[in-house]
């Protein structure tokens, strides 16, 4: 009640109409082939396959799908391409052709931004305000490297590898490419890259933005397919590095298959990570964190912050501030400017989701879902969160992908660390505080390659973020993801 | 003497987080309240209000001015913010002549479009008050008058409550009253808290809107503490700014404080209004208030009752977007009355 005894006025109910983001500025054809040796073809093995729009289940386009001999093809002409001109090239010239990439991007990111969503799920309010200024930032920041590769790291010689053979995931299509791209052409090496099959879309649009920067033929190859063709690029001898972000159980397969071929690796693979609330931390912006950190992207993010612990003194009064928090988030169209939360990426994805879900039930922690309306058609699942999760329980222990947080609880520090620490992954942590001293005990801690404080989901691409444990290995971002794509052995 | 409003259905969420917010409320119920109410008891209870982190706050207001509104949305927030204003003249030079201008735009913002609602109150000095309410009786809008000594409150309490007392006679329905800033920052949390709740005794029926004055205690724990403390001493409304210190309200203020309403309702079951005022020029800014308040309390609180803008020329600003919005275009500044 208000304390005014003479209220005068009934509240207004106040709606945001709905505000559609145009999908003209990107035209999309109806079969796109394999992008190699600078142009797009057919697939030699004669297969295709279709990509849907998540939210409406509606097909976008058909897609090559690459077998053996196309891969071979793109692998070739990697080569051709790296003994060729992008091997022969300056530096600095080579820096050029990374810059100009970097400013078409910047160019036309609201047609990438739209395709993202199209072919992804996500809200076009992430994809325009966090994946495209973030690609740019990456393709800038690595060109800025490609002619200082001395300076970087004083005292060696460092030389490009040669063919990197990259296979990324669908959840940051063009951001994870990006990630993987622009330090390899940095650093002079020429790529074959395979999209996930969910999400090509946008890789093949880069490849055209590739050509049209003065990319020489070759230097870019994007192979579209699903397992079987990341298999045939990782597996095939041409390549002499193997860059893959997905899941842990895909990785380890690409780990034994690397083994004894001589050719290096980075795996970025899954998480669990804790994100932990201290009594006395900034208490509405760490509820704003723990959202953004499990719900940024439906929680398709291998770094989401997917078990919260928090500390038992304020549980109730938390969780009741994440819940109402809950209930504002915007679910539904992703091209709509107003939506927070969108697509599951793919029918496969929802039903691994389900099926977690089901299992947090029936192991007996607490379900919570906002009763927010869902489309009729499409993937999709309630933002969901879990209270009275024990560490044993699936949820807790399990990378479930999507839009569901588990919530612990510890007492001490001490049980925080523990509980954290206590996963095969260690990709990523948060810790919420107002002591100073104390981010810095738990940082040195825990085991996980990135830890933020009080903010969570933060990347630049001058940090290195990468896993410990069952999360991978290697680095991406900063002077660190350079190493991965460059020679020391002089 | 109530120091809040009846605790009816609240118990529940003390009894579940059994916040410091309620030493007004036992101390009231007691009847003991002032040898209970100290300063030490009042510094307890500031420092278990939660601690702000102006990045995430800077963060989350950023993201929320992204929200795009358009169409009959923009046309219902539009109305709903010239409902909420209160029309303001706070100037050396104002006259009797100048406030029954001002009231007559009030009462009638847009002359030539009488679905324009009329505001929700005119906001003057004190020697004002007695002009405004003549011009304004009957219409329904309110007389708002700045007391205690506005904008610096540098005078003793006695004066304050007397020259409240004077604002409420001569017809006043709302008192924006200052904090005294000095005491907040040199910690004298009683003096503060004291003040508050005798001018809101001198108030009467008048409603209370206690100017936190944001600009000149800087840092956002301070708006913070300084609003929980306005409420447990009585505040009907909090309100940013007097308008006449920079920074007036800001986006991360508000939202600071509409958190700090948001917890005291928690934790009391009382629903205190916000004000931010001073430095709203443009529709555009005023609907990033509105998207603000409405994503942080929401539907209830959606209302001239405990939602206002303090402002002089947004109102323009927004009479122009709205001729924009039912006959797409845009007219000259010149046709719309200053005041």
């Amino acid at each position: 009640m208000s304390r005014f005894p003479t209220t005068t006025h009934t509240p207004l109910l106040w709606e945001y109409a709905p505000s559609r983001e145009s999908t003209d500025i990107v035209e999309i054809e109806d079969r796109y082939g394999l992008f190699i040796d600078g142009e797009f073809r057919e697939p030699k093995s004669g297969k295709w396959f279709d990509t849907v729009n998540p939210a409406t289940e509606e097909k976008l386009a058909t897609v090559a799908e690459a077998g053996p001999k196309d891969v071979d093809d793109a692998v070739k002409a990697a080569r051709a391409a790296f003994e060729g001109p992008w091997g022969r090239m300056s530096p600095s010239e080579r820096a050029k052709h990374v810059f100009r990439i970097a400013r078409m991007i910047q160019e036309r990111s609201r047609e990438l931004a739209v395709l993202e969503v199209l072919d992804g799920g996500k809200p076009i309010k992430e994809a325009r305000d966090v994946d495209l200024p973030l690609v740019a930032a990456h393709f800038f920041y690595y060109a800025g490297w490609a002619d200082k590769l001395e300076y970087a790291f004083p005292g060696a010689k460092p030389k490009p590898l040669g063919v990197a053979g990259q296979v990324i995931p669908w959840n940051f299509p063009l951001l994870m490419l990006a990630w993987k791209v622009a330090p390899a052409l940095a650093a002079g090496n020429t790529v074959v890259l395979k999209p996930a099959e969910t999400t090509p879309l946008s890789a093949l649009l880069f490849a055209q933005i590739a050509a049209e920067a003065g990319l020489p033929p070759g230097v870019v190859n994007v192979v579209t397919g699903a397992g079987e063709t990341g298999q045939l690029v990782v597996t095939h001898p041409g390549v002499d590095k193997v860059a893959f972000t997905g899941s842990t159980a895909v990785g380890k397969l690409i780990r034994s298959q690397v083994a004894g071929t001589g050719k290096k690796l980075t795996l970025e693979l899954g998480g669990k990570a804790a994100n932990i609330i201290f009594e006395d931390a900034p208490l509405d912006q760490a509820v704003e964190g723990v959202i953004n950190g499990i719900f940024f992207n439906q929680g398709h993010v291998c770094c989401a912050g997917s078990r919260l612990l928090v500390e038992e003194s304020i549980h109730d009064r938390f969780v009741d501030k994440v819940k109402r928090r809950l209930q504002t988030l915007r679910v539904g169209d992703p091209l709509d400017k107003n939506t927070d939360v969108g697509a599951i990426n793919s029918r496969q994805q929802l039903e691994k989701i389900e099926e977690l879900v089901e299992s947090g039930v029936a192991e007996g922690a607490e379900m919570y879902q906002p009763d927010c309306p869902l489309p009729a058609k499409g993937f999709w699942f309630r933002p969901t969160l879990f209270t009275g999760v024990s560490q044993s329980h699936r949820i807790a222990q399990e990378e479930i992908f999507g839009p569901v947080l588990s919530i612990l609880t510890f007492r001490t520090p001490e049980e925080a660390v523990e509980k954290a620490n206590n996963t095969p992954y260690g990709l990523s942590a948060g810790v919420w505080t107002s002591k100073g001293s104390r981010i810095l005990w738990m940082a040195d801690r825990m085991k996980a390659g990135v830890v933020w404080a009080n903010t969570y989901n933060k990347f630049d691409p001058t940090s290195p973020f990468g896993g410990y444990k069952e999360s991978g290995f290697g680095r991406e971002g900063g002077r660190h993801g350079l190493l991965p794509y460059l020679d020391w052995s002089e | 003497m109530r120091i809040c409003g009846p605790p009816t259905g609240a118990d529940g969420h003390r009894a579940r987080y059994p916040d410091p917010v309620t030493i007004a409320h036992a101390a009231d119920r007691s009847g003991i309240l002032p040898d209970r109410i100290t300063t030490p008891t009042l510094r307890t209870f500031l420092r278990s209000v939660p601690s702000v982190d102006e990045v995430g706050v800077a963060e989350r207001v950023a993201a929320l001015s992204t929200r795009s509104i358009k169409k009959e949305s923009k046309r219902a927030a539009l109305e709903m913010i010239v409902r909420m204003t209160d029309l303001t003249t706070l100037e050396g030079k104002d006259t009797p002549g100048r406030v029954a201008q001002l009231c007559a735009k009030a009462i009638r913002p847009d002359p030539t479009d009488p679905s324009i609602p009329s505001v929700a109150a005119v906001c003057v000095y004190p020697t004002m008050v007695r002009h405004a309410v003549t011009a304004t009786e009957g219409t329904g809008v309110k007389v708002a008058s700045v007391a205690t000594y506005f904008p610096s409150g540098m005078a003793d309490t006695k004066l304050k409550v007397e020259e409240t007392r004077m604002v409420v006679a001569d017809g006043a329905h709302e008192v924006d009253m200052v904090i005294d800033r000095g005491a907040f920052l040199a910690g004298e949390y009683f003096k503060v808290f004291d003040e508050i709740r005798r001018v809101k005794e001198a108030c009467g029926e008048a409603h209370l809107k206690v100017i936190l004055e944001t600009g000149e205690l800087v840092t956002l724990d301070n708006v913070r503490r300084a609003s929980m403390l306005a409420m447990a001493a009585g505040a009907d409304f909090i309100k940013t700014s007097t308008g006449k210190v920079s920074p007036a309200a800001t986006l991360p203020v508000t939202l600071v404080m509409l958190e700090a309403i948001r917890d005291f309702h928690d934790a009391t079951g009382v629903m205190v209004g916000m004000k931010p005022a001073g430095g709203i020029r443009t529709a555009k800014d005023a609907i990033r208030y509105l998207v603000l308040f409405n994503e942080t309390l929401g539907h209830p609180w959606m209302t001239p009752d405990l939602f206002r803008f303090g402002a002089s020329s947004l109102l323009n600003d927004i009479l122009m977007q709205i001729r924009w919005l039912d006959t797409g275009r845009y007219q000259s500044p010149n046709y719309f009355t200053k005041d």
